[in-house]
């Protein structure tokens, strides 16, 4: 198949198309505001519904109902409108109901700045719903990796009855790459949605008896049960969604922990500090829950320091010394605020902090 | 072979069409490519610029720290960006909009009155496809039978009345 060129918000959006999206609903936010702008043109022409909701919160509450009845169901927004949505997430986990959610997202805390951050690490990786839940949140690098991740997440999302959340950053979605879309599926029709999620509340002319969706369970043994029976999705999700990638670990003296954009400029800095004879690599999470914790044992004798680089303040330092477990010095580079470092300004504190630890 | 283009301009001139009509192109001809605009509370008339890599290699990073080219469509660009071309970089200037030389000495410089030329053709509007035309001529980045495909690709359907225009502006200094 041949290659588009496309901004980065409009070929997420036809990745959930072609995934068989049936319903996409949104609340403008910048950076992403060209995905409910597409949507709204696009997925009526495929056979799906858009709908511009009132608010992030109704948005969240019209995915959980529309999950509810087992059509799939993706949407998006921007770090303070996803924080606005972390209520319904938990409901939906709590409720098993599939839901694709993206992230496109900026500098805050608060309303913040329009400019790329990853400053929602910790909003995504340990949610700000309540209870025990989790969602699998998967961060791509790129148009193409991040359009391929929103296409198997619906898959994803169906097989643990959970949202998936796909954490890209307002680079990616406003920038343009060559992309090749995947295949359109098609969207299941009412009457064969029973067929593979017997579950879902499609009228009792489809099901015997009735289907009922629910949060609340007011027994404790009852409760308690239930979240058992949510972790043992959890628990096998933790083995089967470890994913990511890495670069030069056998030879690296050093080697930066980056994920989405900054592993990007982590790619080039590596290749500056090669020129200047000093080897480094990468670890690029793609998985940031499950936390990808295999990949720090590849890396290899040579290394001197492990750097988290990170577009906040230092937010998946938590996870990248859990991973190194005190084998090797963990440092940080940082910039937050929507600043994205230059590849020189990584090089120039990455031999600071390698000077630190010799 | 990678290079690193950047285009400033203000919000109306298409100046981030430009570097999209490279991309493209340089796409078709097999080429990676990214091209990452600058985006806030913009408006017609506010500043607007995009950068370009192209490469026969995969793009590790689509932001850049020099550019191998620099466009500049009216002033403020040439005095905010004039440093980031590399050295022995070419910069091309709008002369129509920009009264001013460049400072610096080692790099290549061309002026391109895009906006006078576009209006001797009859439209104004077109002088980023005069332009587009003097950077294909100067660059050879990509073919430019490449980009005329994209222009007519673009100027299709209901915009087809600006097609000849835009091709006439777009061969100005391809035919120079």
């Amino acid at each position: 198949m041949s290659k588009v060129l496309m901004k980065g918000n409009e070929a997420f959006a036809e990745a959930a198309i072609r995934a068989g999206c049936k319903c996409y609903f949104g609340y403008p936010i910048t950076p992403q505001n060209e995905i409910p702008e597409y949507m709204s043109h696009e997925l009526p022409k495929a056979g799906g519904a858009f709908l511009q909701a009132e608010s992030e919160l109704a948005a969240v509450n019209m995915a959980f109902g529309a999950a509810a009845s087992g059509g799939r169901v993706f949407i998006s927004t921007s770090s303070p409108g996803l924080a606005l949505m972390q209520e319904g997430l938990g409901f939906i986990c709590s409720a098993e109901c599939p839901v694709v959610v993206l992230n496109v997202s900026r500098g805050g805390p608060g309303v913040g700045g329009i400019q790329p951050g990853q400053a929602d690490y910790i909003q995504v990786t340990r949610g700000g719903y309540n209870g025990d839940a989790k969602i699998p949140v998967l961060a791509p690098a790129g148009i193409q990796e991040c359009v391929d991740l929103i296409y198997e997440a619906f898959d994803i999302a169906d097989k643990y009855r959970n949202p998936v959340l796909i954490f890209a950053d307002g680079m990616m979605g406003q920038m343009m790459e060559p992309v090749e879309l995947p295949p359109a599926r098609g969207i299941t029709p009412p009457e064969k949605i029973n067929e593979t999620k017997p579950w879902a509340i499609t009228g009792t002319a489809q099901h015997p008896g009735r289907n009922v969706v629910y949060s609340l369970r007011l027994e404790p043994d009852v409760l308690e049960k239930h979240v058992e029976h949510l972790f043992e999705k959890y628990d096998a999700a933790a083995k089967e969604l470890v994913r990511y990638k890495s670069m030069n670990l056998d030879e690296a003296e050093i080697v930066f922990v980056a994920f989405g954009t900054m592993s990007r400029l982590c790619a080039e800095a590596i290749e500056l500090l090669d020129a200047q004879g000093i080897k480094a690599g990468l670890i690029r999470p793609i998985s940031l829950w499950p936390y990808p914790d295999a990949a720090f044992d590849e890396i290899g004798p040579k290394c001197k320091v492990v750097i988290s680089t990170e577009l906040n303040m230092g937010q998946m330092l938590t996870d990248v010394k859990a991973a190194v477990a005190g084998r090797w010095p963990v440092g940080l580079i940082n910039r937050t605020g929507g600043i994205v470092p230059s590849s020189l300004e990584i090089v120039e504190r990455a031999k600071k902090l390698l000077e630190g630890v010799k | 072979m990678k290079q690193k283009m950047f285009f400033a301009g203000s919000g109306g001139q298409g100046t981030l069409a430009i570097g999209q009509m490279i991309a493209k192109a340089a796409m078709d001809e097999g080429k990676e490519v990214t091209w990452l605009p600058s985006y806030g509370p913009e408006m017609r008339g506010g500043t607007a610029n995009c950068t370009v890599v192209v490469s026969d290699k995969p793009i590790a990073c689509p932001l850049i720290n020099e550019a191998d080219l620099l466009v500049v469509m009216n002033l403020p660009s040439l005095l905010k960006f004039e440093s980031l071309v590399a050295p022995g970089g070419l910069l091309i200037i709008n002369s129509s909009l920009v009264p001013e030389k460049a400072k610096r000495d080692d790099i290549r410089v061309r002026y391109v009155p895009a906006n006078d030329d576009a209006m001797a053709l009859g439209n104004d509007k077109a002088a980023n496809m005069v332009m587009l035309g003097a950077i294909i001529r100067e660059t050879g980045i990509v073919e430019p039978d490449t980009v005329r495909e994209e222009i007519r690709h673009m100027f299709s359907g209901r915009k087809e009345k600006f097609l000849p225009m835009n091709l006439s502006a777009f061969d100005l200094y391809l035919n120079k």
